[in-house]
């Protein structure tokens, strides 16, 4: 495979996960923050599953293949992957919740707007 | 003995499990004995396994022993640093616990426990993260307390501010730990290994011509995270607006161990990652350090002197001193941890205390602004000489445990160093004892108001309507923390054991004699007179201390908008990626 390929999974999981920062450094929403952070979250997938890809590899799963038949793709990263994943959940849920109270006591969602804790 | 340190983890974990459980049936007094009683056994489980740590021991989760070199197990050590961190861990929420004893009187119906549960969770959490030796389960364990964190500074959801503050505190630091995890991503990629000590060795096999562009993008991330959580500028933001809504017994936890978690992580991951040949060398790592701690310890004091929120205050204080442990640590001698360690356990236990004493004014006042407050505290008596005896301690009177730390570290750094350390510490302690003077004392014309501050008033007091009388548990715990603080500093061969311990993990077991000398003393007597000198000012003639017009911008930074604490973090990314390019740029 061409070096274009090899290099691109780390430049989108760059691009991803600067998109997010700069959505959250721009919201006009903290439902919409939340979410930008969700997308820099999955850069970190994007560049967990980018390092463990092989070429022409199955994937690490051994109930229909014998074990050293054929490369596998690393499934160390997978696990990191799916614990991520949690982590991201209970993150993202937390912090809704928050947002969800803001709403509540400040009648408002929009960054610009919450500025009681300043100086 | 190594088999016990996951229990660190497990047992607070399965408490808070229980009470979770089990909660909504028991009564309240039950569900705090069980907290109480699960928190202290860890604590004292903690003690056991420190006062064993020599020397320093592994352990593999669940024997998954490594198999012909090769390893997919989970890695606990447990050497004196990181038994050390669990043991203060412990003992701070043990006290928290006992502080809160009569605090959130009326827990949500059908939830009683849930206070406790999530104290408990934070507790093995932080425990956690001390005694992780792979970076993975540092990442899931600095997440697992970032959430508990901010679950549990917007434990009053009914307040506007809790709310707003603990989302900006989790907004910025799950950022941070996701840039963490894309710089543990970039070192498994070049290695091929979680553990901590395997990647080092990893990066050493690999990297004979020294560090390259990968390994300089994973430091700064793996960095990025930690110095968030540590709260150096320019990262530090979240940090005052967490502290300043949390309940008062969460502040202490967050303050007193939680903000130095984060650089005891700086500690371990450069000393076991990226100390070696193939690494970042040391002058960068000096360099980026002692720039962002000096910086740090630079703006936490100003801003900390131009707070009137006393909590604001505190946790400006805290920033200050963060500071100044990243400067100890970052010369990169033993001296240098050994003074920091030192001082981090002094200043865990002022630290502590003084935010159990700001929590009294607020349960008592129902507020926490030192301008509405001024004069209405004179006879809280016990609460005004230690919020006093607090302000001496992090000013480094001796013999403090902070006192002790600070000469120790200042004489590692050296130098035009030495007086960042003094004047951060007077001027902080400074405007506690102008806090002092002014709230329970009365002293001085009660000041004007700035126009962009957070007051501190209209404050909703954490127990069921004002107090008439301060419960013995909210006076005790501060006191106790207090005379700890002290005797870290005063019981002879305290400190040998603290340097003989952390050298033996961080430099390979260098002797390094602590303890006090004339001219530690003299600085650490010298930094108290000028915050007395400070106060004194700031009390007498209030307008020779004010605001000058330079500040201003200074404060306008903390605009409380998390899109600007986001912008900011990358800038500081950007910051540290410069500070420590020369290195990989020179190999």
């Amino acid at each position: 495979m061409s070096t274009v390929m090899h290099v691109l999974p780390y430049l989108v999981a760059a691009y991803v996960f600067l998109t997010g920062c700069y959505g959250l450094a721009t919201s006009r929403n903290l439902v919409h923050a939340v979410g930008c952070l969700a997308v820099c979250q999955c850069a970190t997938y994007v560049l967990l599953l980018a390092v463990g890809y092989r070429d022409g590899a199955t994937a690490p799963v051994f109930s229909d293949i014998a074990p050293g038949s054929r490369p596998v793709v690393d499934p160390v990263v997978q696990a990191l992957t799916l614990t991520d994943i949690v982590v991201g959940a209970t993150v993202t849920a937390l912090l809704l919740a928050l947002v969800l109270q803001i709403a509540k006591r400040h009648g408002t969602v929009d960054p610009d707007e919450l500025r009681e804790l300043r100086g | 003995m190594h088999h016990l340190i996951p229990l660190l983890v497990a047992v607070p974990l399965l408490g808070a499990a229980l009470l979770v459980a089990t909660g909504r049936f028991l009564p309240r007094i039950a569900a705090e004995i069980t907290g109480v009683v699960v928190s202290g056994g860890t604590a004292a489980l903690a003690v056991v396994l420190l006062l064993n740590s020599e020397p320093p021991m592994v352990e593999w989760v669940g024997g998954w022993l490594p198999v012909g070199g090769e390893s997919v197990g989970i890695l606990v050590v447990g050497d004196g640093p990181a038994l050390g961190m669990a043991t203060l861990v412990s003992l701070l929420t043990l006290s928290a616990l006992a502080y809160s004893w009569r605090y959130f009187d009326e827990p949500p119906t059908g939830h009683t426990g849930a206070f406790t549960a999530l104290m408990l969770v934070f507790q093995g959490a932080m425990c956690g993260f001390a005694i992780a030796g792979d970076l993975f389960n540092a990442f899931v364990f600095f997440e697992l307390m970032s959430v508990v964190a901010y679950a549990l500074t917007g434990y009053r959801i009914d307040e506007a501010k809790a709310v707003q503050g603990a989302l900006t505190f989790g907004v910025v630091n799950s950022l941070g730990a996701y840039a963490m995890l894309m710089g543990i991503a970039l070192l498994y990629a070049r290695t091929g290994e979680l553990a901590m000590t395997k990647i080092g060795r990893g990066l050493d096999a690999t990297g004979h011509s020294g560090p390259d562009a990968l390994v300089l993008a994973s430091f700064v991330l793996v960095l990025t995270g930690l110095l968030v959580k540590a709260a150096a500028v320019p990262f530090h933001f979240w940090l005052p607006d967490a502290h300043a809504v949390a309940p008062t017994p969460v502040c202490m936890l967050l303050s007193g161990v939680m903000v130095e978690l984060g650089a005891y992580g700086v500690w371990r991951v450069y000393g076991t990652v990226f100390a070696g040949p193939g690494g970042i060398p040391a002058a960068d790592l000096t360099r980026a350090l002692v720039t962002l701690g000096t910086l740090t310890a630079a703006v936490g004091a100003v801003m900390c002197w131009y707070q009137r929120h006393i909590k604001r205050l505190l946790a400006y204080s805290t920033v200050a001193h963060t500071g100044l442990f990243l400067v100890g640590l970052g010369v990169l001698t033993p001296e240098g941890d050994d003074g920091v360690a030192l001082y981090i356990i002094g200043h865990a236990g002022v630290k502590a205390a003084l935010f159990a004493c700001a929590g009294v004014l607020l349960d008592r006042f129902g507020s926490v602004d030192e301008h509405a407050l001024h004069g209405r505290a004179r006879r809280l008596r016990a609460t005004a000489v230690m919020f006093a005896v607090g302000a001496l301690g992090l000013a480094g009177l001796p013999p403090f445990g902070t006192a002790l730390g600070k000469a120790v570290t200042e004489e590692a750094v050296g130098g035009p160093l030495t007086v960042v350390f003094v004047a951060a510490s007077a001027i902080t302690a400074g405007a506690v004892l102008r806090v002092t003077a002014r709230v329970f004392l009365g002293l001085g014309p009660r000041p004007e108001d700035a126009e962009y501050e957070t007051s501190g008033s209209d404050e909703e007091p954490e127990t069921s309507g004002l107090l008439s009388r301060i419960p013995d548990t909210m006076t005790t715990v501060p006191a106790v923390l207090l005379a700890a603080a002290l005797a870290v500093g005063v019981v002879p061969g305290f400190g040998d054991l603290v340097a003989a311990s952390v050298n033996e993990a961080g430099s390979g077991g260098a002797h390094v004699s602590v303890h006090w000398t004339l001219h530690g003393v003299l600085l650490g007597v010298a930094s108290t007179v000028l915050a007395v000198a400070l106060a004194g000012l700031a009390v007498t003639r209030p307008a020779w201390v004010s605001a000058p017009g330079w500040a201003a911008p200074l404060r306008r930074l903390q605009s409380g908008h998390v899109g600007d604490y986001v912008a900011w973090l990358l800038m500081g990314a950007t910051v540290l990626g410069a500070l420590a390019l020369p290195g990989v740029l020179g190999s």
